[in-house]
């Protein structure tokens, strides 16, 4: 597949809905700067429902682990029940525990 | 096929089976990832080139909130064209390629886009037939297995539900007008009933491409279920208008519990996606003009942010 491009780099969008709530993934767009690449995710992203915050990213700059490799990668974390509270036992009469 | 790849195949499909979606970075069959460029391009050509028989009537829409509408409406058309092509191109396929193979000829788009819009009636016709059809494929598409395009069919479905209500809304008030636009409710309804059903392509029978496409859970309905969910769905709403649909053969089936129709111009159909619809022409000269003039533009707006990046460093 050819190079060329005149469209401008991949900027990936996340929308925050309400101030404190965490950002989430929109899409992506097409953008020269990082001034247009707001206006673009303003105009495609958010035509309804006016969202709190917005971030651009150029897509560029993510980094992330394939389905693939997900298990292995993720696995250390699902073989210490002792990080759950309910692997402890505590006795009824103990409150506000 | 080698061993290996066999095995990475049989991994892939037990994956799909298990509901699991598709992400860019992931091994994929070539001729899954092929099939999805495919598919999801021709959608957002759809959407792109289907700006324009409804900007024909932004000039001509007959009050001030009718025109807002039809604004409101073409801007959201161009927008899920971008969320699509922006999911095509997660598969390694540049914007560059994708509208180059639109003009080449070798990307399609929906044949009902080339039929003209004579009339404001045919504005209110589209939006309740043409998407309703793509709606009612849409809403399936959202369970489609490659991740980026369901997650672009949730926000558009989101999104288009107004446009078919707008499009409905239109029918009936020239269903409830003078004799002369009821006339033209019932000649819009004539003239796109069967391109509506026809969006939904060939019989299952004569789609080659259905069984990969079921199989790996890109198209999660057959084009004939999709059709007949469709036409279930909308003979009672053009009942509702006190409009006939152009189909004498269409009748209830108690046996099957839906409606029985009269069999599609499959003449037409190939006609029109072989390039000779009565507005083909037209729809790609426009496209190629618009994307020529536009060249300046972002030629213009690569030079200044290279010359901002250069002040920057």
């Amino acid at each position: 597949m050819s190079d060329k491009n005149s469209q401008g780099p991949v900027w990936e969008v996340f929308t925050q809905k309400k101030s404190g709530q965490a950002f989430q993934h929109a899409g992506s767009l097409h953008a020269f700067d990082r001034e247009m690449a707001l206006e673009n995710a303003r105009d495609l992203y958010t035509r309804r429902d006016k969202p709190f915050g917005l971030w651009v990213v150029p897509a560029s700059a993510i980094v992330a682990v394939s389905s693939e490799d997900s298990e292995a990668f993720f696995d250390p974390s699902d073989d210490k029940t002792y990080r759950h509270p309910t692997f402890y036992d505590i006795p009824e009469e103990v409150k506000n525990l | 096929m080698t061993i290996e790849l066999q095995e990475k195949l049989q991994d892939f499909q037990t994956y799909i089976d298990a509901e699991e979606k598709i992400e860019p970075g992931d091994w994929m069959p070539d001729d899954y990832r092929a099939h999805n460029v495919r598919q999801i391009s021709q959608h957002a050509h759809s959407e792109v080139i289907g700006m324009q028989p409804e900007g024909n009537w932004i000039t001509r829409a007959p009050s001030l909130r009718a025109k807002k509408i039809l604004l409101a409406k073409i801007q959201d058309e161009g927008g899920h064209g971008l969320y699509l092509y922006s999911a095509a191109e997660t598969l390694g396929i540049s914007r560059d390629e994708l509208i180059e193979q639109l003009h080449e000829g070798k990307a399609k788009y929906s044949s009902v886009f080339n039929y003209p819009t004579l009339n404001w009636a045919d504005i209110g016709a589209i939006g309740w037939l043409v998407d309703g059809a793509a709606v009612t494929n849409q809403l399936s598409l959202r369970r489609t297995s490659y991740g980026p395009y369901a997650r672009a069919m949730f926000r558009i479905c989101n999104e288009e539900s107004f446009h078919q209500r707008q499009g409905y809304e239109i029918m009936m008030k020239m269903a409830n007008g003078t004799p002369e636009q009821r006339e033209m409710a019932q000649d819009a309804l004539n003239r796109w009933w069967w391109p509506a059903l026809m969006m939904f392509g060939p019989h299952d029978n004569q789609s080659q491409r259905t069984h990969k496409g079921m199989m790996w859970k890109i198209k999660r309905a057959s084009n004939d279920e999709l059709r007949q969910r469709f036409i279930d769905k909308t003979v009672p709403q053009a009942e509702f208008l006190g409009l006939t649909i152009p189909d004498p053969d269409l009748r209830w089936n108690p046996d099957t519990n839906q409606y029985d129709t009269g069999e599609i111009n499959w003449d037409e159909f190939h006609q029109v996606i072989s390039g000779n619809g009565p507005c083909n022409r037209e729809r790609m000269d426009h496209h190629k003009k618009v994307h020529e003039e536009g060249a300046w533009v972002r030629e213009a707006a690569a030079a200044f942010a290279a010359k901002k990046q250069a002040q920057q460093n």
